[in-house]
């Protein structure tokens, strides 16, 4: 009989999601006493650091909370045909549209490298980066330390650059080409700001460039720049210039150098002093175009006690071929700063055989530069064929706080390295990595994570937790935690466990009625729940969802 | 509702039914008796499915159909309910969650459109007052980290949720102390009704002075070889399991 832990308690952190009250504030009908955004009002106006104001705080969110999840409840009525769509389902964002492209030939070099700065009107320092880039590029070896094979990648074979024709840069929604609409609509991401009752605003990015970003001018009245990176480089060049790559440098990596050198588009967030964002933003990756490799930057700037909360959705059309997307992020948190970056990343993942399904080799870092600031990373990686990613904190204010949760799914032929690094600079800073590896099929799940202590780091803290979860019994679950403490005053804690789902829990199940793949359903989402709980509830509905495909038929 | 015809099961190839027959009516309970390793349980799992056992022998009708050949989901679905000796710790999946799964997957399978939320709720509501139970178990995880009397609560208040036709009682009674055996006793005796049936598994005599049965077997080397009324089991608890072997031999 084999069980994970049954220690720990699990508590629904509902009065964290901030989403929340947009999102019900907005739909719960106004008899209901209590209003989300007047909440969120108060908030905004309540004092970050003050005891009082945090307990008053605490006890609007329970009500809120209490409210809402009552009423969550009783939205959800209709959740089983979810259940039934999603047993049923294979990879459903697999279609492609057609749509002329406006690409360049494939193959990389320096005119490549000229011609996409070229197309994005871009200034001369910036192409000076990217040749810069480009050059160091040619220099560098691919890592092979993690625990991956991977099919040597032709990098003369792939598109650096494509952009759906009819799209004309930063135009309203009227400017759109219907064709794109409709494909972010059959995603379920309406452009339409009407249609937007979630409190949500969108960057939509198709390939190398972005089709639409909403909500772009009522966040601006807030001073909030959220925009494609491309309309940040023309609008807001000296932001631009000070922050990119002053976390990942180009020099960083194989895969951050080649980004550096081509990437096309992708979106920049500035939240200014003081100010917490009132919604959601999100970006939305598609690849659509085929044997175009995707290159995107993301660039977040918080500046001191600002807050924002931020996500990433990202999918592929289903094709034979391998593609590649080689992202870079880059997040600044400044003094009491907070940023909550969220991925669900479902990129396509090859058929049953392992064909096709895409490279995902991404850069993410967050430097927590001023004293009290907050990074905290939460992914759901279900899709790609090969996942390469370690969003990482370098926490250099003091007392400053990094934070990664993470749920990681392979089933038949994926692999995926992932994991994060916690580095501790500033004194006082603390740490916390929740790992939940999945592995079905002949999935290969590793965990690789670093928590280092530099010597200035007085009281630093870290708490690791890695698990990994075993369906069948040809997938294989790695751990490679890298501790290195240069202060004698650290605490550094690493747990790890690995189980099987009980036969036992899903006999359970059984004779309560429930078939045993919708049992491996429960089950799941309940070990990846500490992770799923961190994500807006949106999120989390569309992530219980894609765990339930990613393992279909992993049973037995 | 039931009847087992010479049932015979083995595991890892070591018989531990060695023909078993029972019939219980609606409206009945049944109590079985019997020393430890006399194959009680292994019957009440027999009957719930579970594919450790292999079944050699005999058959078991349920409601006049067989009921051997069906996955344990199905057997569920049809109104069979197992109150498990070790309840199942299952971490992350809330109380609520569980219920609501089990509960609309048996409402599908007997073509009835899903619950409610509201009603689902209510319902909870309902049966978790009728069993006198915490109102905080809803938003805990499925059995994980209860205490031994609240796993056992939590099967009967599952039981009241799932409304079973034939509810098997696998040793409910051990590890109570005896306030939680009133709870729980409390708690079956509300749910006796003419139409459904129960079969109490229990080593001790003690739960019966609080649940009555109307037949008491004692089971013993994979046969039942004594049945009777309620006297039964005191005559039992008086003379020992040893009377019955002894008898036996004679």
């Amino acid at each position: 009989m084999q069980k994970y832990k049954n220690q720990r308690q699990y508590h629904r952190i509902i009065y964290k999601n901030q989403s929340l009250y947009y999102v019900y504030g907005l739909i719960l009908p106004a008899g209901i006493a209590i209003s989300g955004a007047s909440i969120l009002e108060l908030q905004i106006n309540l004092h970050s650091n003050c005891y009082l104001c945090f307990l008053f705080r605490r006890i609007l969110n329970n009500f809120a909370a209490l409210v809402i999840s009552v009423f969550h409840v009783i939205m959800n009525g209709d959740q089983d045909p979810i259940l039934k769509q999603v047993t049923q389902g294979e990879y459903k964002y697999g279609f492609v549209t057609d749509l002329d492209n406006d690409a360049l030939p494939k193959g990389l070099n320096e005119d490549i490298v000229r011609r996409i700065s070229a197309k994005k009107e871009e200034p001369e320092w910036l192409l000076e980066i990217r040749l810069k880039a480009y050059r160091y590029w040619l220099t560098m070896k691919k890592p092979e330390w993690a625990h991956l094979k991977i099919p040597p990648i032709d990098y003369q074979d792939i598109i650096y650059y494509s952009a759906p024709k009819s799209n004309k840069p930063a135009g309203s929604f009227e400017d759109v080409d219907p064709e794109l609409l409709k494909t972010f609509d059959r995603l379920g991401i309406p452009l339409d700001e009407q249609k937007h009752l979630s409190g949500f605003a969108v960057d939509a990015v198709m390939d190398s460039i972005s089709v639409k970003t909403t909500f772009k001018e009522s966040l601006g009245e807030l001073g909030i720049i959220f925009s494609s990176f491309s309309d940040a480089v023309r609008e807001h060049p000296d932001l631009i210039k000070k922050y990119m790559g002053s976390v990942v440098p180009y020099r960083d990596n194989f895969y951050a150098a080649l980004n550096s050198a081509v990437f096309s588009d992708g979106s920049f967030v500035y939240i200014p002093k003081g100010v917490r964002c009132p919604m959601e933003l999100s970006t939305y990756f598609r690849i659509n175009a085929a044997n175009t490799g995707q290159f995107e930057r993301t660039l977040i700037v918080a500046e001191e006690g600002a807050y924002v909360s931020y996500l990433e959705g990202c999918t592929a059309p289903m094709r034979d071929e391998n593609q590649l997307h080689a992202a870079i992020v880059e997040i600044i948190a400044h003094t009491d700063a907070e940023v909550k970056y969220s991925t669900v990343q479902n990129w396509y993942p090859g058929d049953k055989n392992g064909k096709g399904g895409i490279y995902n080799f991404v850069t993410k870092r967050g430097i927590c530069l001023g004293d009290r600031s907050k990074i905290s990373w939460t992914q759901v990686e279900t899709g790609s064929a090969v996942t390469w990613k370690y969003p990482s904190c370098i926490l250099r204010g003091e007392s400053s706080v990094g934070e990664f949760y993470s749920v990681a799914v392979t089933n038949n032929y994926q692999q995926a390295d992932t994991g994060t690094k916690m580095i501790h600079i500033g004194k006082n800073t603390r740490s916390t990595i929740v790992s939940k590896g999945i592995s079905a099929g002949k999935g290969q799940n590793s965990y690789r994570g670093l928590v280092r202590v530099t010597k200035n780091a007085d009281n630093a803290r870290n708490y690791s937790q890695c698990d990994s979860l075993l369906l069948g019994d040809q997938c294989g679950a790695h751990t490679f935690p890298y501790i290195e403490v240069d202060n004698e005053s650290a605490v550094v804690e690493h747990e790890a466990t690995t189980s099987k789902i009980g036969e036992d829990q899903i006999f359970y199940c059984n004779q309560r009625g429930i078939d045993t793949e919708t049992a491996i359903g429960l089950i799941v989402n309940g070990y990846a729940r500490e992770v799923l709980n961190k994500l807006p509830m949106e999120f989390a509905v569309e992530a219980q969802k894609l765990l339930q495909i990613s393992l279909e038929g992993s049973v037995g | 509702m039931l009847s087992i015809r010479n049932l015979k099961a083995t595991i890892n190839g070591r018989e531990i039914l060695k023909g078993i027959n029972l019939e219980v009516k609606a409206g009945e309970v049944h109590a079985i008796m019997g020393p430890n390793g006399s194959g009680k349980s292994t019957l009440a799992s027999v009957l719930a499915g579970r594919d450790l056992f292999t079944v050699t022998g005999g058959e078991v009708l349920f409601e006049g159909s067989p009921l051997l050949g069906l996955s344990p989901e199905v057997r569920a679905r049809a109104g069979i309910f197992l109150g498990f000796q070790y309840p199942v710790e299952i971490p992350g999946v809330s109380m609520t969650n569980f219920m609501r799964t089990a509960i609309n997957e048996q409402r599908k399978y007997r073509g009835l459109p899903e619950m409610s939320a509201t009603d689902f709720l209510k319902l909870m509501r309902d049966k978790k007052a009728l069993m006198e139970i915490d109102s905080a178990l809803a938003s805990r995880s499925v059995n994980e980290g209860f205490s031994g009397g609240e796993k056992k609560k939590n099967e009967i208040f599952q039981m009241a949720m799932l409304e079973p036709k034939l509810a098997i009682l696998d040793e409910t009674d051990s590890g109570l102390d005896i306030d939680a055996l009133k709870t729980v006793a409390t708690g079956v005796n509300r749910l006796r009704r003419p139409d459904n049936a129960m079969i109490v598994i229990t080593h001790y005599q003690r739960l019966l002075d609080y649940i009555v049965p109307d037949f008491v077997h004692v089971l013993s080397a994979g046969r039942i070889v004594k049945s009777g009324d309620k006297t039964l089991a005191y005559e039992l608890e008086e003379k020992g399991y040893d009377w019955i072997k002894e008898e036996n031999e004679i």
